[in-house]
């Protein structure tokens, strides 16, 4: 279970191959997996590795993903249209 | 890596350094009975084991004639020694010795340059020649740039009052020895003792040799050789399970490093690292009055996973009560990708960070956003205002605490 990190991924994005592709390739530490029909899939096990590197916000449509720090002030990081 | 006895024989022979006549590794009784046969005289019959205290423990005997050796090789064939098994029996010529000499090369840190050591007393360990007769010493740097030259040799043995024949027999075989050094990025090339027989001749009764590790690909063609895999780990004692365990962590895992585990019996488990300065903590622990339960080295910015397979491994030792987290100053490794591995690592073992883990010191890259995660779960932590040494001495204060 993630003790750090969570991701969250409007539905709209998680169900587009083509965003979903991307996310996958960005991501460094493999959050982000292709599932069934190229849906998208978050890998629990790897949350806990985010570098907070904010590249799936940058492929992402603003608001189409969240990270949030389950630490400190549990800042959320998400891309601003 | 160190070479084994043979080995290094090999190597010195190799360089034109006189070795007794035979010195040649047999692997049963009726080996050694062969060679000795062929040597045609009284022998030595030495275990092949990377370890000190053989002769105490019979791994060195003496025969006289073929039958003997054979019986002498399959006693000691039949030794573990400090948990050694033989690799071998080395079987050599035994010749009456008139006096032991001691040649070696190794690196001297403070110069950073190589540094050859002679002395007129073999045989005895040269620390100890150095702490009671500093007088039968005697060394001599150079350079690893310019070429070796043998007066550098001659200098070295003559400051000894060694003149003569055998001031030109030792001085050539201490430059051999030198350019072996250089020419294979050895750490320590040592002849103790190197023996002058009775009709003159000198013959290196026995050597050390150790390897520099990152020297294995250059170096594979000699090793090749010599018949050593250059894949072969050797250390001082075959590896625990503990630490197997711990080289198979940091080989899961390409990302950084968090590994190198070595056990020792304390109770005062350590995650520590950063360009040397794991020696430095794990030395600061001790000087405290600490017991370390082991020494290891993270670094390079290992995953979370890999820093929380670490910390459970080390909380899975018995006797471990608490754990250091310490580190100098890092630029490569995020302090807080760290923090979480190690909270991470210590939840999952069933125990509070707060209560298991003494100290957190580890200052450099992210920081802050470490030190958020080390607040959240209550873990003391110190910044760089706080020297490795007195964070070494919180954590130790904290396991007398208990």
């Amino acid at each position: 279970m993630a003790l750090f990190i969570d991701v969250e991924v409007a539905p709209q994005v998680a169900s587009s191959p083509d965003l979903a592709r991307k996310l996958v390739e960005v991501c460094p530490v493999n959050i982000f997996a292709l599932g069934a029909k190229d849906a998208l899939e978050i890998v629990e096990k790897n949350l806990d590795e985010c570098t907070l590197c904010e590249l799936c916000l940058s492929v992402a449509p603003p608001g189409g993903v969240r990270v949030k720090k389950l630490y400190g002030e549990r800042q959320v990081l998400e891309r601003r249209g | 890596m160190r070479f084994y006895e043979f080995e290094a024989k090999k190597l010195f022979g190799k360089y034109g350094i006189p070795l007794p006549a035979g010195s040649r590794v047999a692997h049963s009784p009726n080996e050694a009975a062969a060679i000795a046969e062929e040597i045609g005289g009284p022998v030595v019959l030495k275990a092949q084991v990377l370890t000190g205290g053989r002769m105490k423990a019979g791994g060195v005997l003496f025969a006289e004639t073929p039958s003997e050796a054979a019986h002498a090789a399959e006693k000691i064939l039949g030794l573990v020694i400090k948990g050694h098994t033989p690799r071998g029996v080395l079987v050599e010529a035994r010749a009456p010795v008139e006096q032991e000499y001691y040649i070696g090369v190794t690196w001297d840190g403070f110069a950073r340059l190589p540094v050859m050591i002679f002395s007129d007393m073999g045989g005895i360990d040269i620390e100890e020649v150095a702490e009671k007769h500093p007088e039968h010493i005697a060394k001599r740097h150079f350079s690893t740039i310019h070429p070796f030259s043998d007066y550098m040799a001659k200098e070295l043995v003559a400051s000894l009052g060694v003149s003569g024949t055998h001031l030109l027999r030792l001085s050539h075989i201490a430059a051999q020895l030198a350019r072996a050094f250089r020419n294979h990025g050895l750490t320590l090339a040592e002849i103790n003792p190197l023996a002058r027989l009775e009709d003159g001749r000198f013959v290196c009764l026995d050597g050390h040799v150790d390897l520099e590790d990152d020297a294995r690909e250059s170096q594979r063609a000699l090793l090749e050789e010599l018949g050593i895999d250059p894949n072969e780990k050797r250390q001082a004692r075959p590896p625990t399970e503990f630490e197997v365990r711990g080289s198979q962590i940091d080989a899961a895992d390409p990302r950084g490093v968090a590994g190198n585990v070595v056990e020792f019996d304390g109770d005062l488990g350590l995650i520590i690292g950063a360009g040397g300065g794991s020696l430095t903590l794990f030395d600061a622990i001790r000087k405290h009055g600490g017991r370390p339960a082991n020494y290891c080295e993270i670094g390079g910015n290992p995953s979370v996973a890999k820093t929380c397979a670490l910390t459970k491994l080390i909380l899975s030792k018995p006797g471990v009560k608490k754990i250091a987290v310490m580190m100098n100053v890092v630029s490569n490794t995020r302090v807080d990708l760290v923090a979480r591995g190690v909270i991470k690592g210590v939840i999952e073992s069933g125990c509070k960070p707060s209560e298991k883990i003494a100290i957190f010191r580890i200052p450099g890259s992210w920081e802050s956003e470490g030190f958020k995660i080390l607040e959240d779960y209550g873990v003391e932590y110190c910044d760089r205002t706080v020297s490795m040494y007195e964070a070494a001495g919180r954590a130790v204060a904290k396991m007398r605490e208990g």
